[in-house]
């Protein structure tokens, strides 16, 4: 049981992570990005190739990594959101337009075959692999009856970490008072002299930048790393993470996180394996039915 | 290329040798419609994959177990769809927006994952055998089916329901305040989204000898691409839906040379559209462009597309 718990904190820590990036997205824009699964992906892509195919050290490649999901999430905003925010499309647009960036990314990675197009940046295709024995340092500890690996312990303080700093940049720093005006409103913002479209940019460079992270986490703890990690583990997930902490919240999208880590893994040990997928999706339909507002209400509904 | 050369030269051919297409495109329409209900009433529900389950697993089930008539098994789904639409309809009306899209979601996971997949009776993973199943003869019930249903849009988004829903769209407090009946007008559209879902689904089990419980058949990607055949369309006509789902069906076959990477040209596809015509393809000032000075047309006054 200890083991489960330990296991419900570190992918709940991932969770959190990726869900963050979510949150903040939609905190300020009042957006859905459903593009950030497939930056989830990239994350864990890029890093992988570098290491294999390309011969980088680890640390460089999730550098690297990082690096290419906030350039994504750049091209997030100058293709997708930008261009609509101009012709002042509703927001159900700008789904369909990440819908559309979300199915180029996993659609390229996906045809990376040894000798295809996408070739020097997947060469695995649809196949799932994981970093090899010795990428990176894995000391494993028994304490107990519980099984500690470096990799899957580590994501707990670097999530947990990352999450403070950006709580701390967004609450006490000029830039993260320029998010939250922006994201109160933003045509006040602007008449205050803030510059919304640069604000809107970093919002997406962060966001993406922290789900890349979630993304290398996961495919480093998990030995998972395939075209449709994003997809299959947190693409509806986030969502559920989101709702229970209240939308557009980051602490309540951290808390949520852990919770529905939590809840999979304590479905799993009393209903067994098959129902883990049903129950968060079930926990998901009854807190909006029950609680719109999120878990914690109206203390935590402050935009981000 | 070759695809439109042969639809304009060679039409029996075409016919013959695009059968599945042609009915996929017409299953695919009939629920870019039922989504279009929906959308129409201002609200942006996902639910279509859950009731084409429940409709498509009725229909066959009923098929295996009783070998009654098809026309029953569909009815049966219908009204297992129409009944499961009222029970998820009362409690998720009250949300909005993209609060309501998540809800949804929830019911179409939590009925694929946790349902459809742990029951012995639908298979569980493995999904279920048809037997019956006649995908080349079911096109011509498809088509029938669609034109009926394209009537029931017209007739509807015409009278006093479809008036009710575009004033409930433009301005829930608005419509409120003038005596309509939200709560009620929003269920019946979501009630009669589910049904047609539900006939859609039955219709498409029997299109196939497998009912597939995997995330691409009744799961959050079918939701997304159903959403993407009505916005892509464009949803302030109930044309739009169908046109959505005619071009985002057919667009494999039409980018047949760049088939590896056919993702890749959808997802260009739907950005492209959505840029430059957020409105859809049918849409406000949809024939602008092509239509000539003299060409009458009414000056009216159409709402923006929902959400």
């Amino acid at each position: 049981m200890d083991q489960q718990i330990l296991n419900a904190i570190f992918i709940g820590s991932i969770y959190a992570l990726f869900a963050v990036g979510y949150t903040l997205v939609f905190g300020v824009l009042d957006i859905l990005n459903l593009a950030h699964s497939a930056v989830f992906m990239l994350g864990a892509a890029v890093t992988y190739s570098l290491v294999v195919n390309h011969g980088q050290p680890f640390w460089i490649a999730c550098i690297l990594g990082v690096a290419a999901s906030a350039l994504m999430g750049l091209v997030i905003e100058h293709v997708c959101l930008r261009p609509l925010r101009r012709r002042r499309a509703p927001p159900i647009a700008a789904l369909i337009s990440t819908i559309g960036l979300a199915l180029i990314i996993v659609a390229a990675i996906e045809q990376g075959q040894p000798g295809s197009f996408f070739a020097w940046l997947w060469v695995d295709g649809a196949n799932s692999v994981a970093f090899p024995a010795g990428t990176f340092p894995n000391p494993i500890w028994h304490v107990g009856d519980m099984t500690l690996e470096a990799s899957k312990v580590a994501i707990i303080p670097i999530s947990i970490a990352l999450m403070l700093v950006l709580g701390y940049v967004i609450r006490y720093t000029q830039v993260g008072r320029g998010l939250r005006a922006v994201a109160e409103n933003p045509r006040a913002a602007q008449l205050m002299g803030i510059d919304v479209d640069r604000m809107i940019s970093l919002t997406l460079v962060i966001s993406s930048a922290l789900g890349g992270l979630a993304g290398i986490l996961f495919g480093v703890a998990l030995g998972d790393i395939s075209p449709y990690i994003g997809r299959d583990n947190v693409e509806v997930r986030g969502l559920a993470v989101i709702v229970l902490g209240g939308m557009g919240s980051i602490p309540g999208a951290v808390i949520g996180g852990y919770l529905l880590g939590m809840i999979e893994v304590f479905a799993l040990v009393v209903l067994g394996s098959n129902a883990r997928g049903g129950v968060a999706f079930a926990a998901l339909f009854l807190m909006l039915v029950l609680r719109p507002q999120g878990l914690f209400g109206a203390q935590l509904r402050e935009r981000i | 290329m070759d695809f439109f050369i042969q639809l304009f030269t060679d039409p029996v051919t075409f016919w013959n040798s695009h059968t599945l297409l042609i009915a996929q495109i017409g299953i695919n329409s009939i629920i870019a419609s039922s989504m279009f209900i929906v959308l129409y009433s201002g609200q942006l529900s996902l639910a279509a994959p859950g009731f084409m389950a429940i409709g498509a697993y009725t229909s066959v089930l009923m098929d295996i177990d009783w070998h009654t008539p098809l026309a029953l098994n569909i009815a049966a789904g219908v009204v297992l769809a129409g009944l499961a639409g009222v029970l998820v309809g009362l409690p998720v009306l009250r949300l909005r927006g993209v609060f309501l899209a998540i809800a949804t979601i929830g019911f179409v996971e939590a009925l694929r994952l946790g349902v459809i997949l742990n029951l012995p009776i639908t298979g569980e993973g493995l999904g279920l055998k048809n037997p019956t199943a006649d995908p080349l003869g079911g096109v011509n019930m498809v088509l029938a089916s669609l034109l009926v249903v394209l009537f029931l849009m017209w007739r509807l988004t015409k009278g006093r329901l479809g008036a009710a829903w575009a004033a409930i769209r433009q301005d829930e407090l608005a419509a409120l305040s003038q005596g309509i009946n939200v709560s009620r007008y929003k269920m019946i559209a979501f009630v009669l989204s589910a049904v047609l879902a539900g006939f859609a689904g039955g219709l498409e089990a029997h299109l196939n000898f497998f009912v597939d419980p995997g995330d691409q058949q009744y799961g959050v990607t079918r939701a997304v691409q159903i959403l993407t055949f009505a916005v892509l369309g464009g949803s302030g006509h109930f044309v739009g839906p169908v046109v959505g789902a005619m071009v985002v069906t057919t667009l494999p076959w039409i980018f047949q040379q760049a088939h590896d990477y056919i993702n890749v040209v959808t997802g260009a596809f739907l950005i492209a559209v959505i840029v430059f015509r957020p409105q859809g393809i049918v849409g406000r000032g949809g024939l602008a462009i092509i239509r000539p000075a003299w060409w009458p047309h009414r000056n009216r006054v159409r709402a923006p597309s929902p959400g």
